[in-house]
């Protein structure tokens, strides 16, 4: 079972500030989508207000076409989880937490869940109070992904988790989609871990929607050019460029957008290298490039 | 295992290519499934099923309904041809364009392979790789 979603010019605001600024998108649902930004960039609200748990100021959450705030039925088939174990009661144990989750969901596989909390070695009498950081995240991805929501989020879940551990949630949270096929978000600020999993990808910035692609279309399309100042800018004239930078004569530009067979053999005739780059460097050029300009 | 400078599909059909060229897959052989090829080097299954859709759509690869992918009895010959034809294109024509910035005559290069090939042969007869013999 997986979900779809449509959000419709959603606004979020605070008192004198916008979170979520006019987000429009249609998710068909059954993949595993990477959500992007900076810090402060909306993410969690905007993730909030997808799972039901607050109200938007303005415009329509619709997961299987269903409104999502205070509606019980949808909600049930939604599972958020937030950064670092904010899962549960502080005093209460994690079999008790287990428990909760399964009188939640009713697609819960408590299995499922018990080999998790093995394989990341959570001891089942602790209290949540009692574990470290990097359990509570733990904790957190398992009841997650033991829930099998149609729709599931993790919101900088992994975040307290040291190293080996992520790379387990990696690894079971591909297993289990593949066994077990659902729509899954994932916001990370981690782009060069976590991409080789987003069969899409959404950046947030400043609470819009800077863009949402296919996530190797992605990758295919940022380049750096540099070379000789002159060619370089006789090159890029036209061009969606996103940074600079120069050193005596030469000039190395980031361009973005689409970049054909003949954008190579022009740029190779003007004695220019062309490289790509790496999705990490494109985030950072999107999202700073767009403050810079304002 | 991949960058995240091109498109992932890409690097997974270039890798599949390689490895039929070096051998380790063999015409007929079963490659890995989409799932299997995902879990294993953590990507996305669709981005493993892509990079084997472009192998079909080459021919590299052909389906076998319910069972999975197979090499293309042909794959080898065909992926050899390829890479000669790109050989000149890609290593022989920058060779001779770099040659000419830095004014190295023709004539030179073309010594210079013939010496190389006769040291190469000389190498396969005495059945030893000694280096720099002469």
């Amino acid at each position: 079972m997986t979900s779809r979603i449509d959000l419709e010019e959603l606004r979020l605001r605070y008192e004198d500030t916008t979170a979520v600024d006019r987000v429009t998108c249609h998710l068909e649902g059954g993949k595993i989508y990477g959500l992007l930004g900076r810090n402060g960039s909306g993410k969690t609200s905007l993730l909030s207000m997808l799972a039901g748990f607050i109200r938007p100021t303005s415009g329509s959450v619709l997961v299987d076409g269903q409104p999502v705030f205070e509606n019980p039925r949808a909600v049930s088939r939604i599972c958020l989880i937030r950064d670092s174990g904010d899962v549960g009661d502080q005093s209460d144990t994690v079999r008790t937490v287990m428990e909760i989750a399964q009188v939640l969901r009713s697609t819960w596989d408590q299995e499922y869940a018990e080999r998790l909390l093995e394989k990341f070695k959570i001891p089942m009498r602790k209290r949540v109070s009692q574990l470290s950081r990097g359990q509570r995240s733990a904790l957190g991805i398992t009841i997650g992904l033991a829930s099998r929501t149609p729709l599931t989020i993790f919101d900088e879940s992994h975040l307290g988790m040291d190293a080996p551990s992520r790379a387990l949630f990696q690894e079971e949270l591909l297993n289990d989609f593949m066994a077990n096929p659902r729509t899954i978000i994932v916001s990370t600020h981690l782009i060069e871990e976590m991409s080789t999993l987003f069969e899409e990808v959404l950046i947030l910035h400043e609470g819009r929607l800077l863009l949402h692609e296919d996530t190797d279309t992605l990758r295919s399309r940022g380049a750096a050019v540099t070379g000789p100042a002159d060619q370089v800018d006789q090159f890029v004239f036209g061009m969606n460029v996103l940074a600079e930078r120069r050193l005596g004569r030469i000039k190395s530009v980031t361009v973005y957008g689409e970049l054909s067979d003949l954008h190579r053999r022009q740029a190779e005739n003007l004695g220019l290298e062309m490289e790509p780059i790496a999705l990490q460097d494109l985030f950072i050029h999107l999202t700073g490039a767009v403050e810079e300009s304002r | 295992m991949f960058d995240d400078r091109s498109p992932i599909y890409r690097q997974i059909a270039e890798q599949i290519k390689t490895d039929i060229l070096n051998g380790v897959l063999r015409a007929d052989e079963q490659v890995m499934s989409t799932n299997q090829y995902a879990a294993f080097y953590r990507i996305n299954p669709a981005t493993a099923a892509k990079a084997f859709q472009q192998l079909v759509e080459e021919k590299i690869l052909y389906k076998r309904r319910g069972i999975g992918m197979f090499v293309s009895p042909t794959a080898r010959d065909m992926l050899l041809a390829q890479r000669r034809e790109r050989f000149f294109t890609d290593v022989v024509d920058p060779m001779v364009a770099e040659a000419k910035v830095i004014g190295i005559p023709l004539a030179d290069i073309i010594t210079r392979i013939e010496q190389a090939a006769r040291s190469d042969e000389e190498k396969a007869k005495s059945g030893h790789a000694d280096e720099d013999e002469r």
